[in-house]
């Protein structure tokens, strides 16, 4: 038996149905139906008859929950604590690697990338004991610099309560955020130098440039469209920014909320307040901010018209 | 080409016969009955020890169990609960998360026929029924097993410390000062978090018709005595650097019990048990139990079982019959105590004799006697559906208090004003 040909104007919409279908059950539907329950007030455990209509009570709710806010705050200053030195370390890493290494660099690469695709739970597990106040390696290194005579005034006097401290939460998920993505990025700028061509570095050494102004001068413009690649997804990501606190700080957001993104009480917001309305108004007003960023990213880096 | 379809022939003649050997192993087993239980650790243990007894009596019926791990379980309990679908037959449910789920109306109320779980109630720990029945007085699960509050202590750096047990229990102020003891002689702290003592202070002196933050009206009671003493106490704890300030089931927790740099821990009377196998076995015959503090009685955990009103109509009577086996059966309950130190909800296993066996992890002290004790005198309260979140709210202040000095008056003031906004939700 013969199959019956596709027509070429059927073709690709056949080819694209698996992922078209893929994306309407597990994106959009999601989508939808988060947007649907924003305005409904739903008690989850009575079954999906139990919704009732409320209009903008949700987001009005979720505008004057002060814990809201508290959360916006939080993730903000993770975001840009965590996220601006990437892309600083990220840049002249990348030039150095590129610059220094040629057998070994895919070897170096690869070991800053392993972070980036190593299980979060395993990252968190281990992190979680580095930072252990009595028996963490961070405390027991800090204790060693507290002995030496002139670094010792430069770190706290007594241990450090790395993940109960709400001053210091903060700090301790930046640092494993910083530490994750970091590699992810000097994959993305080295990709980017790798186009660059050699001639214009060659033609500025005969101008006398030397490695610092050929980075400032060559490197970082032509780089400019993947430093906006890269910022655009460390603004989506960390504003979005829910495993590595949600696992740090056992679920709960830690001590005082002050490691509580957005995205972890939302989370608990349904999870374990069981308020999914109030919830799913929030994930939209996340949605908002991080549109609304990603928008003034692109203002930024826009190529001036002159 | 004809050899081919010679082929394809063949293949289509022994397909038939696959579907049809397909069609009829999949008549033989509709005609096994299953019944899905839902449940996590140790709760699966438990159901997997009471399968040859279920299979004795109903030998046509398969148990199908699916445990996942505990948050995880609820959360798909919720999901199935909100979605009325891939709903367990039976569900365990653990006493944090009965509250929330009692709210709802997902799950069958067994107080009504063909149930009718009334009849059993004398049978049942008086709390563990009362925590199963909610506002409405419905009943909407059988207790199984229960977790009365306990007062697990060193004794070994209690004897160097020079106090005694009578010390330690008299009153809260008593085991404060007891504690100061114990760090100036042995360096351990009393306990391993100050939220410790808050949370068993604010379950003390609870009037009837009360919860733990609100009453049956919703109105918040957290701006209150009981609170302000909870604080204070807590309070007490810390300036006088009595806690190791880590929490529950970290690693510094363990570590803390493994190095002998907690001396106390209140907790449900399981955690014996924890402690004697994998929490820290080494320090066996250090530890005693105590009754709680100032006559105090509180429950830490509890499980039940539920059936969801969603659920397959025809599977209702076995999982009432399975929850009755593993809920009403001496021999089940005792088992579980036995093998996972799981305490029984089940009245009539009081008067075995292994309640009265030493434990060796305690020094061969006699401790179930005193939680058996314990388990009758504690009182159920109320559950609200918002208690989750106040129970954050009272944990983010008191944070407040504890860390950055935070007036005690103040932070009970913004707690209740937190909480009004969601009272109602």
């Amino acid at each position: 038996m013969k199959l019956p040909r596709l027509s070429p104007r059927q073709t690709p919409y056949v080819l694209l149905l698996p992922f078209v279908l893929l994306f309407i059950v597990f994106g959009l539907f999601p989508l939808a139906f988060s947007l649907f329950l924003a305005f409904q007030t739903w008690e989850p455990t009575s079954g999906l008859g139990a919704m009732s209509f409320v209009g903008a009570d949700n987001f009005l709710f979720a505008l004057q929950d002060e814990w809201f806010w508290k959360s916006l705050k939080n993730t903000g200053w993770l975001a840009l604590v965590s996220g601006v030195p990437q892309h600083l370390v990220a840049l002249p890493l990348a030039a150095f690697i590129h610059a220094s290494f040629k057998r070994l660099r895919n070897g170096v690469v690869g070991a800053y990338f392993m972070p980036y695709i190593t299980s979060t739970v395993a990252i968190a597990i281990l992190f979680s004991s580095l930072f252990s106040t009595d028996y963490g390696l961070i405390n027991v290194g800090l204790q060693l610099v507290r002995e030496l005579p002139l670094l010792g005034a430069l770190v706290p006097a007594q241990t450090v309560d790395w993940l109960n401290d709400p001053d210091y939460i903060k700090p301790a998920i930046a640092t494993l955020v910083f530490w994750r993505y970091v590699g992810f990025n000097v994959v993305l700028y080295l990709a980017a130098m790798q186009t660059i061509p050699r001639d214009l570095y060659e033609a500025a050494r005969m101008d006398g440039a030397g490695r610092l102004q050929q980075f400032f001068y060559i490197t970082l413009p032509s780089l400019k469209p993947m430093i906006y690649f890269g910022v655009t997804l460390s603004v989506v990501g960390g504003l979005q920014l829910f495993e590595e606190a949600f696992i740090l700080t056992q679920g709960r957001g830690g001590s005082d909320q002050a490691g509580m993104t957005t995205a972890v009480y939302l989370y608990r917001m349904a999870f374990d307040f069981n308020d999914f309305g109030a919830a799913s108004a929030m994930s939209w007003l996340l949605f908002i901010v991080v549109g609304l960023l990603t928008w003034l990213t692109n203002r930024a880096f826009r190529p001036s018209k002159a | 080409m004809r050899v081919g379809a010679r082929t394809g022939m063949g293949m289509s003649r022994r397909g038939g016969l696959l579907l049809c050997l397909g069609l009829l192993a999949l008549q033989s087993a509709a005609a096994q009955q299953q019944l899905t239980v839902a449940a996590f650790p140790a709760v699966d243990e438990i159901v997997k020890a009471a399968i040859p007894a279920w299979k004795r009596l109903h030998p046509e019926v398969e148990i199908k169990l699916v445990s996942r791990a505990l948050t995880d379980h609820h959360t798909a309990m919720t999901t199935a609960l909100s979605t009325s679908a891939h709903l367990p037959d039976v569900m365990a449910v653990e006493v944090g998360y009965l509250g929330r789920f009692a709210q709802g109306g997902g799950l069958e109320d067994l107080s009504r026929a063909p149930y009718s779980i009334a009849q059993y109630q004398s049978r049942f720990v008086a709390y563990a029924y009362q925590q199963a029945t909610n506002r409405r007085g419905q009943v909407v699960a059988a207790p199984t097993d229960i977790g009365p509050g306990t007062l697990l202590y060193r004794s070994d750096l209690l004897t160097k410390a020079g106090v005694g047990e009578a010390e330690l229990t008299r009153s809260w102020e008593g085991y404060v000062a007891a504690g100061v003891k114990i760090k100036a002689a042995t360096g351990a702290y009393l306990m391993a978090h100050a939220r410790d003592m808050k949370d068993i202070v604010i379950r003390t002196g609870i009037q009837p018709g009360e919860g733990l933050f609100f009453d049956s009206r919703s109105n918040v009671l957290v701006n209150t005595p009981r609170f302000a003493r909870a604080f204070e106490l807590a309070r007490q704890v810390r300036q006088n650097k009595l806690d190791a300030k880590v929490n529950a089931w970290s690693s510094d927790w363990t570590e803390g019990f493994k190095r002998g740099g907690i001396a106390t821990q209140m907790m449900g009377a399981w955690l014996a048990g924890h402690l004697n196998t994998w929490l820290a076995p080494d320090t066996r015959g250090l530890w005693r139990a105590a009754q709680l503090p100032e006559g105090a009685f509180a429950a830490y955990g509890g499980t039940f079982y539920a059936i969801p009103r969603a659920a397959a109509a025809a599977q209702k009577p076995m999982a009432w019959e399975f929850i009755k086996l593993m809920t009403l059966t001496r021999e089940l309950q005792l088992g579980a105590f036995k093998a996972q130190d799981a305490f029984p909800a089940l009245l009539e296993t009081f008067d075995d004799p292994f309640f009265e066996q030493p434990i060796a992890f305690l020094g061969g002290q006699q401790a179930r006697v005193g939680w058996r004790t314990a388990a009758r005198r504690i009182t159920a309260v109320d559950v609200h559906k918002q208690d989750a979140f106040a129970d954050e709210v009272i944990n983010t202040e008191l944070d407040k208090v504890l860390v950055r000095g935070k007036d005690i008056a103040t932070a009970l003031a913004d707690a209740e004003r937190l909480l009004r906004q969601r009272a109602f939700r």
